[in-house]
C-alpha cells in the first residue's frame, strides 16, 4: 500500500484495472486497498485531513483520484532482499546479452545500483557465470532472428542418435539455463516446440521468411531443470556404484533405493539409443538391471569395439614390456 | 499504514504512548494487545524496508524513548531512467525462476514504478537468461551470505562420508548452472567451496550476523576456476567410420582418410577422462591409436561394459 500512493499520485485518473495489472494483484484487491486508504491519514486528523479517495469516480467510472497525501510523495527505500534480487538479475541480463545492448544494461545498473545504495552492497557476494563456451556470433544472430521474427535453418546434431539434422525453425527465444544456452522454437520437422543447444547448431541461415505466429504456444517451464523425460515411454532400471552417484544430482532419477552395499538403484527414463550411449558413457560404473535387451546390447557393442583393439589388452592380459611381474616390488 | 505516516511527519522522535494515542487502530487495545501490535507492525515494516529509528531528543532527561521514521532513510531516492534502460530492467524479472528471489524482484520493480518509471516486462530482447535454484539449501545460504551469518549444515560427496561443517559464507556463486558457497570452512580454518545439492539437512545459524569479515582480494571465480581444471590441450589420434562420430569431428583439428576407407581424426581434448567417456558412447565406431593413456581408458572401459573383468 505504501507504494500504491506514489503510484496513484503520478497516474491521476488512471483505471482500477491498469493498477492491479502494474501490481499485479486482483482488482477487487486495489478497491479494498482503496477503502483502508481511505482511513488513513496524519495523526489525529479531522475527516478533511485524511487521504482522499474520490469513490464516486471509483464506483462510477472506475477510476482512481488520491489526494491529500502529499506526505507519501515517493516509494518506500529497496530492501537488500530486492536489491540483490534485482542487480543480480541485470548483471545476469548482462552477461548474455548481445554485444550491443551491454551498453544500456551497464546505465541501468548504475542508476539502480547507487538509488538503492547499501541494500545493493550485498550483491557483491553473488557471482553468476552463464555459458562461456557459447559462440557469440552464433548467438547474436539467433537473437536477432527472434526479434526480427524472422525463421531460420538450422544444421543441427543429435548426439544420441550420430545424426546431423536439417531443420526450418521459427525462433521463439535465445535462453540460458543450467549454464548452457539454448534456442527454444517451433521445429517444422517435428512439428512441435523445441530447445536446441547452441553448441551443436552446426550451421545457421537466417531465411529470408517471416516466422509463424505461435501465439497458442506456451514456453517451457524451465525451473525443474532443461532435461525433462516423458513419464511414459522407454526406461532403464539402474545401479549406479559409488563413483556414479553423482548421476542422481544430474539427471530426473525415479525410485531411489540405497542399497547397504554402497549401490543406488534409480529409474530412468529416455529414449532406448539414448539410455545405450548414456550407459556406454559411464565406463562400467553404471549396471543396466533392466530391461535385458539394453543389457545385451550395451555388452555386445562393447565386445564389438574391443575387437579393434590388441588381443592383450582387450583380454586383460599382460602386455610385452610391462608385465604385472616387473611391477611388483 | 497510519503508523508509518505518524513516524514519517513527526518533527521529533514520538513515545510510545503517542503512538498510541494518536495512530488509529491502536486506541482501544489493552496494554499488552497493543504492545504485541505495535511490535508486529514495527518487524512488517523492517521487511519492507521501512527502519524505524529509536532514540530520544532529551538527553538530560531522556527516560522515555521515542521512534521515527528518517524521510531521506525511508523514500527511494531520485532515480530518472531512459526509456530503453527501463526496458531491460523490466526483463530483469524474468531471469528469477526462484520463487523468492522472483518475488523480491518483482516488489523491487513495483517500487520503481511507483516512482514514475515505466518499467514492463514485455519487451524483446531475444536473449533470456534463467536463473533457476531448486536446492532446499539455496535460501539459508543465500540468507546467510547476505547478513554474513556463520553457520553450520552437513555435507555429503557422492561416495563419501557425510560431514558436519561449520563455515562463514562469504559467497554464492551459479557456476555453470550450479550453486556452490565459497566460505571459509572453520573446521578446517581454510577456503573450501560447497556445491549446494550436496548440503543435506538444515542449514543452522551458529552465530551473529555480521560475525565476521569476507577477505577483500576473495575472487570466487579463481576458487571455482580452481575447481574445475582445465589442463593444457592434448591431441590425440583416433580411427573413425566414415560419416559417424558427429560430435567428436567438431574438435578436430586434421582428417584424412585411411587405405581401408575410416577417418584419420587428430582431435584437441582438455581431459583424457571427458573424452575416454565420449569415445565410449560411438562403441565400435571408434578406435583410439594414440595417446596410449587413452587408450587405455577406453579399453578399460569397454572391458567393465563388455562383462571381460568379472
Amino acid at each position: 500500500m505504501l507504494a500504491l500512493v506514489p503510484y496513484l499520485r503520478g497516474n491521476e485518473g488512471v483505471p482500477v484495472a491498469q493498477v492491479a495489472e502494474t501490481f499485479g494483484v486482483p482488482r477487487r484487491q486495489i478497491v479494498k486497498d482503496l477503502n483502508v486508504l481511505w482511513f488513513c491519514g496524519l495523526p489525529g486528523a479531522v475527516t478533511g485531513e485524511m487521504i482522499d479517495v474520490d469513490m464516486e469516480a471509483l464506483r462510477g467510472q472506475g477510476v482512481v483520484y488520491v489526494d491529500n497525501a502529499e506526505f507519501l510523495a515517493r516509494p518506500v527505500r529497496l530492501t537488500a532482499r530486492e536489491a540483490v534480487a534485482l542487480v543480480v538479475a541485470l548483471r545476469t541480463l548482462r552477461e548474455s546479452a548481445r554485444s550491443d545492448e551491454r551498453d544500456v544494461i551497464e546505465r541501468a545498473l548504475a542508476k539502480l545500483e547507487s538509488a538503492a545504495g547499501d541494500a545493493a552492497a550485498a550483491s557483491a557476494a553473488v557471482e553468476v557465470v552463464l555459458d562461456e563456451h557459447v559462440d557469440a556470433t552464433l548467438r547474436d544472430q539467433l537473437a536477432s532472428a527472434v526479434r526480427d521474427r524472422r525463421r531460420v535453418h538450422l544444421t543441427y546434431l543429435v548426439p544420441w542418435r550420430d545424426e546431423r539434422t536439417e531443420r526450418d525453425v521459427d525462433p521463439l527465444r535465445v535462453l540460458t539455463a543450467e549454464g548452457r544456452t539454448y534456442l527454444e522454437g517451433w521445429c517444422h520437422r517435428a512439428e512441435d516446440l523445441r530447445l536446441f543447444r547452441l553448441d551443436r547448431v552446426v550451421g545457421l541461415d537466417v531465411l529470408d521468411v517471416p516466422a509463424d505466429e505461435h501465439p497458442d504456444v506456451p514456453g517451457r517451464d524451465l525451473s525443474q531443470g532443461v532435461y525433462r523425460p516423458h513419464g511414459e515411454g522407454p526406461y532403464a532400471v539402474l545401479d549406479l556404484s559409488p563413483n556414479a552417484h553423482w548421476i542422481c544430482e544430474y539427471y530426473p532419477v525415479e525410485d531411489r533405493q540405497d542399497r547397504p552395499d554402497g549401490v543406488v538403484r534409480v529409474t530412468l527414463r529416455g529414449d532406448e539409443e539414448w539410455l545405450r550411449r548414456f550407459v556406454l558413457r559411464q565406463t562400467g560404473t553404471v549396471r543396466v538391471v533392466e530391461p535385458a535387451a539394453l543389457a545385451d546390447d550395451v555388452r555386445s557393442r562393447a565386445r564389438l569395439a574391443l575387437g579393434a583393439y590388441s588381443e592383450d589388452e582387450a583380454t586383460g592380459a599382460p602386455t610385452v614390456g610391462r608385465t604385472r611381474e616387473e611391477e611388483s616390488p | 499504514m497510519n503508523l508509518v505516516i505518524a513516524l514519517l511527519v513527526s518533527p521529533s522522535y514520538l513515545p510510545k504512548e503517542r503512538i498510541r494515542h494518536a495512530v488509529e487502530g491502536y486506541h482501544d487495545q489493552s496494554d499488552e494487545a497493543f504492545g504485541r501490535m505495535f511490535e508486529r507492525d514495527k518487524e512488517e515494516l523492517r521487511e519492507i524496508g521501512v527502519e524505524i529509528e529509536t532514540g530520544s531528543h532529551d538527553a538530560v532527561f531522556g527516560d522515555e524513548l521515542g521512534y521515527r521514521i528518517r524521510r531521506d532513510a525511508f523514500e527511494l531516492p531520485e532515480i530518472q531512467l531512459e526509456p530503453d534502460e527501463a526496458a531491460v530492467v523490466g526483463l530483469a524479472a524474468r531471469v528469477w525462476q526462484q520463487a523468492r528471489l522472483a518475488d523480491a524482484t518483482q516488489s523491487a520493480l513495483l517500487k520503481l514504478r511507483a516512482a514514475g518509471q515505466r518499467v514492463d516486462a514485455s519487451g524483446l530482447t531475444g536473449i533470456e537468461p534463467r536463473l533457476a535454484a531448486s536446492e532446499p539449501a539455496f535460501e539459508p545460504l543465500w540468507d546467510a551470505v547476505v547478513s554474513r551469518t556463520p553457520v553450520s549444515f552437513t555435507y555429503q560427496r557422492p561416495g563419501h562420508e557425510r560431514t558436519a561443517r561449520e563455515v562463514e559464507p562469504w559467497s554464492v556463486l551459479s557456476w555453470h548452472g550450479r550453486w556452490y558457497l565459497a566460505a571459509l570452512d572453520r573446521g578446517r580454518d581454510a577456503p573450501r567451496m560447497f556445491r549446494l545439492s550436496r548440503v543435506t539437512g538444515e542449514v543452522v545459524p551458529v552465530g551473529e550476523p555480521g560475525e565476521y569479515q569476507v577477505p577483500d582480494d576473495l575472487d570466487v571465480e579463481a576458487m571455482a576456476t580452481a575447481l574445475f581444471p582445465r589442463p593444457s590441450t592434448s591431441a590425440a589420434v583416433l580411427r573413425v567410420r566414415p560419416g559417424t562420430a558427429l560430435g567428436l569431428r567438431r574438435q578436430t583439428t586434421a582428417e584424412t582418410r585411411l587405405d581401408d576407407g575410416w577417418d584419420r581424426l587428430e582431435v584437441t581434448y582438455g581431459s583424457v577422462g571427458e573424452l575416454a567417456e565420449e569415445i565410449l558412447t560411438y562403441g565400435a565406431d571408434v578406435v583410439v591409436l594414440e595417446p596410449p593413456e587413452l587408450r587405455g581408458r577406453v579399453v578399460e572401459g569397454l572391458r567393465r561394459l563388455a562383462g571381460v573383468d568379472a
